[in-house]
């Protein structure tokens, strides 16, 4: 192979994105003999300068109260044309049943009178929302943005591990993974085409507006972040400036006769479109949470009401309930009439006897999960658990059944990774970004957040969990499209030369001119 | 524009000029007590301390109080931090460059970063940093409400911070190398010799330093740059005067000064400045209740609906 792939370990029983049992993958060669031209020093330099421009740019995540620069990885992931194609079309397709399911269980419950999915485990899940029953926006989507995050297991074939259509954050540092790369590795990102995803705050606008209440034709949109303390401030900040758009914190709204308002400068101004970035629970203390200071009171009145739109819609925690996720092949079936795209991870139902059985004798070699847990919160992996921790992990399934999903321990892939100035294969996953415009279609920002778990073997990748990511390429199949004959053929205006100070111009003049007279008499 | 946008640009404004000002104040008084062998070094720490809002002590350390206390509500140290942190909430309307600018200089100063440069380079490195900010702000952000709230924080800092430079040479023994201080920390040093020659006197420099009309850091220039981004902000169409109590209380400021006689001025130099200070606080609270106020306390206590 070569200096940066020696020793780099390969055939090992984890599916590697980039390295097979044979070498570089054939697909991938280009990309690794371009990370050969530079050499490993070189590519050691490129990787401290990226963490330095994060650093300056402020590009950082929150733990705990104190920020961090969010650690991006000088490797790209490179996804194959047709591989992200399959990607996008099961994401579009689980995006267009979450919707259905949402908008049945909100309102007839077909599902459930066909016995598709028991009432009660919609009933019982945390996210649903009786005050949304009846309710819909203006273009009936409720599912604005969603990342679906995948895995790839050892046989290479990509698995829904679970959805996210609450309020799914990761987009911003697609971008700036994005940016960063470019400067880094301007000649190994050049030869490679490249599918842009600078696309994203355009189209995610264009849903939003696509959204508005009804009759509004020219819809002020706002992004709501719970402020400055908050571990994704960055990337609200982010969305709220690519699409041009103000930033708001609860405080800086007033719902008052159905409406909501801003509180700006010269008095309020009505807000039509609200991308919310705040919890169910704390959006609105008249209906959730009274002590939340981060909404606003009377949101959700204005919501059903009809005069503002909160995207993503109150609720739509129960479509991404691990539980329910068990239930979403089928759940296609029923209301798509297709069969799912994209595989999905083998789930016990813990509730139901025979697998909560099988799964209490098994604890050891399974992966438990909380069913609304999200950030790796609260996952035991069976094989790294101690006896303590299995036992006490017993009694809570015992108790609360409902609450928890078991699953086989899927050995996520991996991609060549800086590690102490070496490359070293660390777990990856992927959550591509998916935004419904409704009428205007399904977009799929191409790749989607690569996240990196930075210690050995660590299965979990999450970023509150201290993970990197990487910057993910899709690359373009077809031929770059010729620009027609006739737009080459228009006639450039020809520049004005530049001026330059008349002072100058003389005095510059008379050196000559001197220069050349004593010129003049050295040669008598 | 958002209130508590408005509110933030107004302070990133004020923040960067008062760490560059302090800075230029806190260099005058170092050049002051070298060139001074008279001078009681205890007793100008302390008056200076005293001229910042800050008590004085046994053995007062200016460069700590003023430059690198993290807690110290005076130092350009926690200037810049505060900076910093307002960006950081205004961080979608600020252009990306000035947050940048920001944020790097802030990584540069922090953890202990200032004691490590020696007090000239650091200086300078405030100075110029500033500069850098102000620069970028002025030519990459529309001149729009939000770039005259910047403006109007810079303007109202700078008029503060100039009024405590120029009481300075009051406490010093030989005032006329005092004003040469004044004037180069006010950056003038060179605009006032073109100005006036090298023969000038004590009241030259004050004249300049509050009256000049094309210094940009003069009195007057900075009270009417003030006064003109209020006048933008909120446009009046009384035809008697203004409504606005910030515009008011600057415009009464700016006619004292232009119109009390100019020795009466010199001879009550640390008093006129202590009500131009007075002034600036006040125009700030009758921003603040006009355009910041609308965001500030959370209207939903709980309890029924």
């Amino acid at each position: 192979m070569s200096e940066l792939f020696d020793g780099y370990p390969r055939g090992q029983a984890v599916y590697d994105e980039m390295v097979g049992p044979d070498g570089v993958r054939p697909a991938l060669k280009s990309v690794a003999a371009e990370f050969d031209r530079l050499g490993l020093d070189e590519v050691r330099t490129r990787a401290d300068y990226l963490s330095s421009v994060y650093i300056d740019q402020g590009v950082t995540f929150d733990i705990g109260g104190e920020e961090r620069p969010f650690p991006l990885d000088i490797v790209p992931r490179v996804m194959q044309a047709a591989e992200f194609s399959h990607v996008e079309a099961g994401s579009r397709q689980r995006v267009r049943a979450m919707e259905a399911f949402l908008d049945d269980i909100y309102s007839e419950g077909r599902c459930f009178v066909d016995g598709v999915i028991p009432r009660h485990v919609v009933a019982s899940s945390p996210h649903f929302h009786r005050v949304m029953a009846g309710l819909t926006t203006a273009n009936g989507v409720r599912v604005h943005i969603a990342g679906i995050d995948l895995i790839r297991g050892d046989d290479g074939v990509y698995r829904v591990l679970e959805d996210n259509v609450r309020s799914p954050s990761g987009v911003s540092y697609v971008m700036t993974n994005r940016r960063a790369i470019n400067s880094a590795l301007p000649e190994v990102a050049g030869k490679h085409r490249i599918r842009p995803v600078e696309d994203y705050p355009s189209e995610l606008l264009k849903a939003l507006r696509a959204a508005a209440p009804s009759g509004i034709t020219d819809p002020t949109v706002v992004v709501l972040t719970p402020g400055v303390y908050n571990s994704a401030y960055f990337e609200h900040a982010l969305l709220a400036r690519m699409m041009g758009v103000e930033l708001v914190e609860g405080r800086d709204l007033v719902a008052h006769g159905g409406r909501v308002s801003l509180r700006t400068t010269r008095g309020l101004r009505p807000v039509h479109v609200i991308y919310r970035r705040i919890d169910d629970e704390f959006l609105d203390p008249a209906v959730f949470r009274a002590d939340s200071v981060l909404g606003c009171a009377g949101l959700l009145n204005a919501a059903r009401a009809g005069n503002v739109t909160i995207a993503n819609a109150v609720g739509n925690g129960v479509a991404d309930d691990k539980l329910v996720y068990s239930y979403l092949p089928d759940l296609m079936r029923f209301y798509l009439g297709e069969e799912p795209i994209l595989a999905q991870v083998d789930t016990w139902r813990l509730e139901e006897p025979d697998a909560r059985e099988e799964v209490l004798d098994r604890l050891d070699e399974l992966v438990v999960k909380p069913v609304d847990g999200s950030g790796g919160k609260g996952i035991v992996i069976g094989p790294r658990a101690t006896p303590e921790q299995l036992e006490k992990l017993r009694r809570l399934i015992i108790k609360d059944a409902r609450g928890w999903i078991a699953q086989p321990v899927v050995q996520l892939s991996t991609v060549p990774t800086m590690i102490d100035g070496q490359l070293r294969p660390r777990h990856v996953d992927l959550r591509p970004f998916v935004v419904n415009g409704g009428s205007e279609g399904i977009y799929v920002l191409p790749g989607g957040l690569t996240r990196v778990a930075l210690p050995e073997g660590e299965l979990i990748v999450n970023s509150s969990q201290g993970g990197g990511s990487k910057d993910t390429w899709v690359l373009a199949d077809s031929r770059p499209t010729r620009r027609r004959e006739q737009d080459r053929q228009v006639a450039r205006p020809s520049a004005v030369p530049l001026s330059d100070q008349i002072i100058d111009r003389v005095i510059r003049h008379q050196h000559e001119q001197q220069q050349q007279s004593r010129g003049g008499e050295a040669s008598c | 524009m958002l209130s508590r946008i408005a509110d933030s640009l107004f302070w990133i404004g004020r923040y960067l000029e008062r760490a560059e000002d302090t800075a230029r104040i806190v260099e005058v008084h170092l050049h002051q007590s070298l060139d001074d062998p008279t001078l009681d070094k205890t007793q100008a720490a302390n008056d200076l301390l005293l001229l910042m809002g800050l008590p004085g002590s046994e053995s007062p350390d200016v460069l700590l109080r003023l430059c690198y206390e993290e807690s110290s509500p005076v130092s350009f140290l926690s200037a810049l931090t505060h900076a910093r942190e307002a960006a950081r909430r205004a961080r979608e309307t600020v252009s990306t460059e000035v947050w940048e600018s920001i944020n790097t200089t802030w990584l540069a100063v922090r953890g202990g970063r200032l004691q490590r440069m020696r007090p000239a380079s650091m200086f300078k490195f405030i100075r110029e940093r500033c500069a850098v900010i102000a620069g970028l702000a002025d030519n990459t952000m529309s001149h729009d409400e939000g770039w005259l709230f910047l403006t109007l924080g810079r303007s109202i800092e700078r008029i503060d911070m100039t009024s405590r430079l120029l009481s300075t040479p009051s406490f010093a023994a030989n005032s006329q190398r005092a004003w040469d201080h004044v004037l180069s920390g006010c950056g003038a040093h060179h605009a006032f010799v073109q100005r006036y020659g090298a023969l000038a006197s004590d009241r030259d420099a004050v004249e300049f330093l509050m009256l000049d009309r094309l210094f940009p850091r003069s009195l007057i220039y900075t009270l009417n740059t003030a006064v003109e981004a209020l006048a933008q902000l909120g446009p009046s169409n009384l035809r008697i005067r203004p409504d606005d109590p910030a515009m008011r209380l600057l415009g009464a400021a700016r006619a004292t000064l232009e119109y009390l006689p100019p020795d009466e001025i010199l001879r009550d130099l640390p008093e006129e400045m202590a009500r131009l200070q007075a002034v600036c606080s006040q125009a700030t609270s009758a921003i603040s209740a006009r355009y910041f106020e609308g965001s500030a306390a959370a209207e939903w206590v709980g309890g029924a609906w």
